[in-house]
């Protein structure tokens, strides 16, 4: 197969421009013809659908919540990154571009992350235009904040929920094409297979979360916006909802999955409390502007923080990396929790955690400046575990927070199966290895605002596509597909339920294919992974019917999907035999620890093609060139 | 701890529903109130019994998913937090708890603690946004809005929409809601193109999805996990009856 990332020529500043002036175009009276299906209403979603409505596509749009204003794009605390210089501090689309990809530890595509930067800003206009209400100064401008990785303040923010006011904006924005029966929304609705017709992406399979009833809806175009798959580690920050399905099942149909082992581990997460966790809960990095991480030196030290004195506390950020200290980067911030933990120094009943502490910034500063700074994440803190913050250190631990793979897909966000188009987190495009703070709002939202509209008239003016029904042989087939692993599942009437298969799966993957893998590692969990999986088809237990609202049904369907999809991460982990981002392979190390790239032999990203259950897959390349940066290595010493 | 739940049971739409006991033993206080009935339903799977069907997401009290009535009140005893934010340490040994869906007409219900909330969906489609297409936007900098303004929008932009306004209400009504996005939006420069079609639109709507109307018992804002003030009703109303009597724009 040949991949072809279909990058315009041209100067990496003009490339989007020419590119734009060059494209093909649909005749307004003509777009109403076509039928567009877009899965998943987060930022990615919610964007697309709106404005191909606008344009004037016929578009269907598909959730499983019960409102297209729910999804975890929601949750996103922090901001969104836009390059518009309002501070005047040197800020510009090259710096944005750059920390990006150097963020990403040079594992991302230069083109697609220079057209994010450039349309960084649009997205900032738009929102404001919709009514976001954004963080104003007093005179009435926007306000900015500094995050991770970057030297410039370029974060616009809404108090903590910069996530939830981009997504209602964008709901907002569906929900008129909606009232305008531009938009056909199909709430409760999970998508369970993908059809391709001659090659091309034509139509979903889709079941209705209420009765039941499995379908298909075919259209000109699927346009998948469904998230990311942290939640294959069962512990994660995602929503409880969120999971592979809908990309995994395009994988299954054709569509190349790219670094699938790429996962961001954020430092900062309430530890886990006991066996019956549901989620782990992030508290934001703007925590470790003032804590200070340690750990007791001795192990098994049971005595209360307050009575360890300093000569017996190990700082061990400030000791590492004493110029960046408490605020090294997430992936080096993450690693260095764990080897604590694993030297047996860890704190709290499960001894996974480590001391956030605040007590020398209430010192210094005084409790009200403290207050002012994260009364909200403390109460948030207290809410959960019980503590006070300001009296007692908090206890954190990593935790999953973003996957950076996805589905492979062009310039035009196109997977390798023509008219299937894939946005957002759900995609692997922007990335590389890492992700920066505040940049998943700026892709998802650029990708459904700016770049969708453009490249998929591009394709529908590009070629003709034949009429499809519902009675095509592809589209009855996937629906019989579908309505028999129903059935199938239903039927087992086994011992476990779905849950305890998605709890020990995730225990594999964190061990394994967690925050440091192995070779060894990696090759017990190939092995563990599949005798899982049987036993799944064999002992699970799924009470109720088919056609009704099933929640254990709906979970059962998810983890048989991430029980075929562990084992593709744990194929990409051992395959890439260096360490980059969030991607840290034991044996690829320098002498210090840190993470050790090998640009000669992995410059690319790895898209890998489905072969079968339980069969390893094809590795393709998309050899990436930089023609306009320098490859270097990262350090925070 | 050990506690007797008594939890509503409706196995869909048109089925009758009724309480149901269940006893459940050793609840850690670190649980999460909706982590306990995790424990629940695993013990109900483990039994061949039909878990309990609740509706849930991002558990960190944002997404507006999770809902239910806890002794009579929305999303339980704690201020400002959701059900999915409340932990068993509010609960000691040996109590009793009450649990049921939202109950109004417009929320019905679908199964067991789930209810529909698409009819919040269709009050903002009559209007619930600002009238821009992608693209139309001047630079977001061009218009200064007073920090004052911006809060205030904020203050009511932060609903997520769960409805618990409507199930604390006595006539369930959706005026709390529908005034926080009337609220948001007239706060801005923005929002006021559409300012009295907006108010009317909504209102109506409000009325056809069977909401009832507001008697000023304050009972939502009392429950309203964000705690959004019952002001913006007041504004509403202005609103409203400013294109009432101005006619529609």
């Amino acid at each position: 197969m040949e991949l072809n990332s279909n990058i315009p020529d041209g100067q990496l500043q003009q490339k989007w421009d020419e590119y734009r002036a060059h494209l093909k175009l649909v005749n307004p009276a003509n777009k109403r013809k076509y039928n567009v299906i877009v899965v998943g209403t987060g930022l990615a979603g919610a964007s697309a659908a709106a404005t191909l409505a606008e344009l004037g596509y016929n578009v269907s749009a598909f959730t499983y919540h019960d409102s297209a204003r729910r999804a975890h794009s929601i949750a996103a605390q922090g901001g969104i990154n836009a390059a518009k210089n309002y501070q005047n501090d040197g800020d510009s689309t090259w710096r944005l571009f750059y920390d990006t990809i150097k963020g990403g530890d040079f594992r991302a595509r230069e083109s697609n992350v220079y057209r994010l930067a450039q349309v960084s800003t649009s997205i900032i206009d738009q929102c404001v235009a919709q009514g976001v209400p954004f963080a104003r100064e007093y005179g009435g401008y926007l306000s900015n904040r500094s995050f991770g990785g970057a030297q410039v303040s370029r974060t616009f923010y809404a108090r903590g929920q910069t996530g939830q006011q981009l997504l209602i904006g964008a709901y907002q924005a569906l929900m008129r094409q909606v009232g305008l029966g531009n938009v056909k929304l199909h709430n409760k609705q999970e998508m369970m297979d993908l059809i391709v017709v001659d090659g091309h992406a034509r139509g979903i399979v889709s079941r209705d979360m209420v009765t039941g009833k499995i379908e298909s809806f075919m259209a000109d175009a699927v346009v998948l916006a469904t998230g990311g798959y942290g939640n294959v580690f069962y512990l994660s920050t995602n929503a409880k909802k969120c999971n592979v399905t809908a990309t995994y099942r395009a994988h299954k149909r054709g569509a190349l999955f790219a670094n699938p082992c790429y996962t961001q581990i954020h430092p900062t997460c309430i530890p886990q409390s006991g066996d019956y966790q549901s989620k782990l809960t992030l508290m934001s990095e703007s925590l470790r502007n003032d804590g200070r991480i340690w750990v007791p030196k001795q192990k098994g030290d049971m005595r209360s923080p307050d009575q360890i004195p300093e000569s017996d506390r190990d700082y061990y950020l400030e000791r590492k990396y004493p110029s960046f200290g408490n605020l090294s980067p997430r992936d080096i911030a993450s690693r260095a929790a764990k080897e604590a933990c694993d030297n047996g120094l860890g704190v709290g009943p499960s001894g996974l955690g480590v001391y956030l502490d605040f007590s020398d910034a209430i010192a210094r500063l005084g409790r009200d400046v403290v207050a002012d700074r994260y009364g909200n994440l403390f109460e948030m803190y207290e809410r959960i575990t019980g503590e006070d913050p300001y009296k007692v250190p908090m206890r954190i631990y990593p935790a999953v927070h973003y996957t950076m793979g996805g589905l492979w897909v062009d310039y035009d966000l196109m997977s390798n199966v023509p008219g299937l188009f894939v946005l957002g987190e759900a995609n692997f495009s922007d990335h590389g290895a890492n992700r920066l703070g505040a940049s998943a709002l700026m892709q998802g939202l650029a990708d459904g605002y700016f770049v969708i509209p453009y490249t998929l008239g591009g394709y529908f003016a590009s070629g003709s596509l034949s009429p499809v029904s519902s009675e095509s042989p592809e589209a009855r087939t996937a629906v019989k597909e579908a309505e028999e692993k129903v059935k199938l599942l239903l039927s087992i009437d086994g011992k476990r339920s779905p849950t305890s298969f998605h709890r020990e799966l995730g225990s594999i993957m964190w061990d394994k294919c967690g925050m440091a893998r192995s070779e060894k590692g990696l090759t017990e969990a190939l092995q563990r992974i599949p005798e899982l999986r049987e036993e799944f088809w064999e002992n699970v237990k799924i009470p109720g019917a088919g056609a009704e609202l099933n929640q254990s049904l709906e979970l059962g369907l998810r983890v048989a999907d991430f029980l075929e999809f562990g084992e593709l991460m744990c194929f990409d982990a051992l395959h890439r035999n260096e360490s980059c981002g969030g991607h840290f392979r034991e044996e690829y190390q320098t002498e210090d620890g840190e993470a050790l790239r090998n640009d000669d032999d992995f410059c690319y990203a790895a898209a890998w093609e489905y072969t079968g259950v339980g069969s390893k897959p094809t590795l393709h390349k998309e050899k990436l060139e930089f023609e306009n940066v320098q490859l270097a290595t990262r350090s925070y010493k | 701890m050990n506690l007797r739940l008594h939890i509503w049971r409706q196995a869909g739409p048109d089925a009758a529903g009724m309480l149901k006991t269940y006893d459940v033993a050793n609840v850690s206080e670190h649980m999460s109130f909706l982590e306990m009935l995790d424990v629940l339903n695993e013990d109900l799977i483990s039994k061949n019994e039909i878990p309990i069907a609740f509706d849930h997401d991002c558990r960190e009290g944002i997404c507006g998913t999770c809902g239910m009535v806890i002794n009579g009140r929305p999303h339980g005893p704690v201020a400002k937090t959701t059900v999915c934010q409340l932990h068993m340490r509010t609960y000691k040994d040996g109590d009793e708890i009450y649990i049921e869906p939202w109950r109004a007409r417009a929320f019905p219900v679908m199964r067991d603690l789930i209810v529909d909330r698409s009819s919040f969906d269709r009050i903002i489609q009559t209007g619930g946004f600002v009238s821009v297409n992608t693209g139309n936007a001047q630079d977001g900098n061009a218009i200064p809005i007073s920090k004052k303004h911006a809060d205030h929008a904020m203050d009511a932009a932060a609903c997520i929409g769960c409805g618990a306004c409507v199930a604390a209400c006595p006539n369930s009504s959706a005026m709390l809601f529908t005034a926080a996005k009337i609220g948001h939006l007239g706060a801005l420069p923005q929002g006021q193109a559409e300012r009295s079609t907006r108010a009317m639109h909504m209102v109506m709507q409000m009325d056809a999805e069977g909401f009832g109307a507001c008697s000023n018992h304050l009972e939502c804002e009392a429950a309203c996990p964000k705690g959004i003030s019952v002001e913006f009703i007041a504004q509403m109303n202005r609103d409203y009856i400013a294109s009432a009597l101005g006619g529609k724009d």
